[in-house]
């Protein structure tokens, strides 16, 4: 099976092609910069690389949030336009998930962390076994303190990995002290080669009605719906 | 792409519209043939807001880019693989809502080896036209629209020359804004536009004709005339006519519109004139341009209503020229919220 795989839900961007069931190419770039800018040539970089040309894909893998809003646009509007244009399959899986998958071979409770500013963060937590991965709490935007605490009553050793700038650090080591690190030596980026890799078993999702997983309402929607019960 | 050059005057291009509240994508053959035009638009949806919100904006055109793009197509009886070029408005618009569409045209160009196609939007509004009847040179251009209000001179395909522009508000705005101060439900210009037939200009605001000879508009004067009028009504404890207050302002509006359009038209001594953009369906606009520009030998041009306001029929019109000049974007195009058209 050959997979596209994107994944620019934050600042680092990360594409992959998986030609024939195994990794073939994969290109992560964590700068600050236009991902509408980067994304298509970088793609195409990936093509020329593998020697495939896009009639080829059996499917496309797409990181679908939370994230940066016009980060996961720009992956989404791409992932899902060329698999419609391509008439294959699209599948997505959590920013979140794909980022605690990266300690797929380890055995422990992973929380995956995203800056959402002003003391929030977009987090989940995640059991990884030896290869498997499950949900133990979906994927939420919270503050970060709450979250410790609560990580921190688990009374469980967690591993911390965030993709995204963050002051946390002295933060995580005061709440959870010896009950949990942050992951770093890069592997706290999230790599399109392990979510094409996941995606290939995964099942098919209506392209038409795929969107972005933003965990977040839209201020003006938040207030408009407040305002509706105060006036019921 | 150098057989794409030979002749083909029937090419055939896939446009799609995202700037604002419209997702909107046609199919147009040879600059001049609408084959389809589908547009979804969010105006229900911005309503309960008083206005557009981006963000919501953007996240509704990406539900409905790849519903919106398949319907035109088959509208059209087409595949991607009949289509010669992708365009897509590239700007000027809300950036995020803008993405989608940039993104979606690359990614689509790109799955079926087209070449895409950057639109400047009010060049779309423009070239609507030329898909009701051709262009000749020289020619004006009024756009008049949410966001523009702008005198555009062409003398020949492609070529924009703005000789005149809002120094403030524009035109639309400036009706979105007189509406809310009077309580009106969003969008206003419809809704002005209908009181206004009712009410009488009793209250003869300011006609804004800034310096002689200047082809710019302003319209804040007038806007902030009228809210002045409405507070010290509503102080005295006098009712508020709003049907002679819609009349009023649209009198002073159009007749500004209508006064600097035919002036510039002379003085450039065009062969067309064209109006172009959301507030050209005003009625009495229509109705004003038509009859000032009745005993003339200027040629003048009003879209059917379905094509003044967004959508993607214009952008593929806009766009048939560039196909010809082989004016490609590259695979890094993106969406530039601020491009301007000269
Ligand atoms: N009949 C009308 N009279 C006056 N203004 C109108 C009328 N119909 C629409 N409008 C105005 O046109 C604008 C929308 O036009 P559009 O071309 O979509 O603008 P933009 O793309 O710049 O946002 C709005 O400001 C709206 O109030
Ligand atoms: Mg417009």
């Amino acid at each position: 099976m050959n997979v596209l795989a994107i994944d620019t839900s934050n600042q680092p961007m990360s594409v992959s092609i998986i030609k024939e069931s195994t990794l073939a190419a994969e290109l992560t770039v964590n700068v600050k910069r236009n991902h509408s800018l980067q994304l298509m040539p970088a793609i195409d970089h990936l093509f020329n690389q593998t020697g495939l040309q896009p009639n080829q894909l059996d499917k496309i893998a797409i990181a679908a949030g939370p994230g940066s809003y016009t980060g996961l646009r720009i992956g989404m509007t791409t992932a899902k336009t060329m698999a419609w244009g391509l008439n294959i399959p699209i599948v997505s899986l959590s920013s979140l998930e794909l980022l605690a998958s990266n300690l797929l071979y380890d055995s422990c409770l992973v929380s995956p962390f995203f800056d959402a500013r002003r003391g929030n963060v977009y987090t989940g937590l995640y059991r990884v076994h030896h290869g498997d991965i499950d949900q133990v709490e979906p994927d939420q935007n919270i503050d970060m303190t709450s979250w410790l605490e609560y990580l921190k009553s688990l009374g469980e050793y967690v591993k911390l990995i965030s993709s995204t700038e963050h002051g946390f650090q002295s933060m995580v080591s005061e709440k959870l002290g010896d009950q949990g690190i942050l992951v770093g030596h890069s592997l706290q980026l999230p790599r399109a080669g392990l979510l094409g890799s996941l995606a290939i078993n995964k099942e098919d999702e209506d392209v038409h009605g795929l969107k972005p997983n933003y965990h977040r309402l839209v201020e003006a929607e938040a207030k408009w719906m407040e305002q509706q019960q105060k006036d019921s | 792409m150098g057989e794409i050059m030979s002749s083909e005057q029937n090419e055939i291009i896939l446009a799609i519209e995202t700037s604002c509240d419209e997702t909107a994508a046609a199919v147009v053959k040879g600059g001049k043939k609408l084959l389809s035009n589908v547009v979804a638009t969010q105006m229900d949806i911005h309503k309960k807001f008083g206005g557009v919100v981006p963000e919501v904006a953007s996240r509704h055109h990406i539900e409905q880019i790849t519903m919106v793009i398949e319907q035109a197509l088959d509208e059209a009886g087409m595949t991607i693989n009949e289509v010669d070029a992708v365009a897509v408005t590239e700007g000027p618009g809300l950036v995020g809502a803008l993405l989608v569409g940039v993104n979606a045209a690359k990614a689509l160009a790109y799955a079926h080896h087209k070449p895409v196609i950057g639109v400047h939007h009010i060049a779309g509004h423009i070239y609507a036209n030329r898909l009701e009847k051709d262009f000749e040179f020289p020619l004006m251009s009024l756009v008049v629209s949410g966001g523009h209000t702008e005198l555009i001179y062409m003398e020949q395909h492609g070529e924009y020359e703005v000789i005149g522009e809002t120094r403030d508000d524009a035109a639309g705005e400036a009706y979105d804004k007189v509406a809310k101060a009077l309580g009106l439900p969003y969008p206003g210009g419809p809704e002005i536009d209908r009181l206004a037939q009712i009410g009488k200009d009793t209250y003869q605001f300011p006609r804004s004709y800034l310096e002689e000879g200047s082809y710019d508009f302003s319209f804040s004067g007038l806007k902030t005339a009228v809210i002045n009028k409405l507070h010290h009504l509503k102080q005295k404890g006098a009712e508020v006519d709003t049907e002679n207050i819609a009349t009023s302002f649209q009198a002073s509006v159009i007749d500004v519109l209508v006064d600097k359009t035919y002036q510039a038209a002379i003085d450039y001594g065009v062969k067309q004139l064209i109006i172009a953009g959301g507030v050209s369906a005003n009625r009495t606009l229509r109705d004003r341009m038509s009859e000032r520009f009745k005993d003339t030998n200027i040629d003048l041009m009003i879209p059917p209503l379905y094509l003044c306001t967004d959508n993607a029929a214009m952008i593929g019109a806009a766009a048939s020229v560039e196909y010809h000049k082989q004016n490609f974007a590259s695979l890094n195009l993106n969406a530039n919220p601020g491009l301007t058209i000269e």
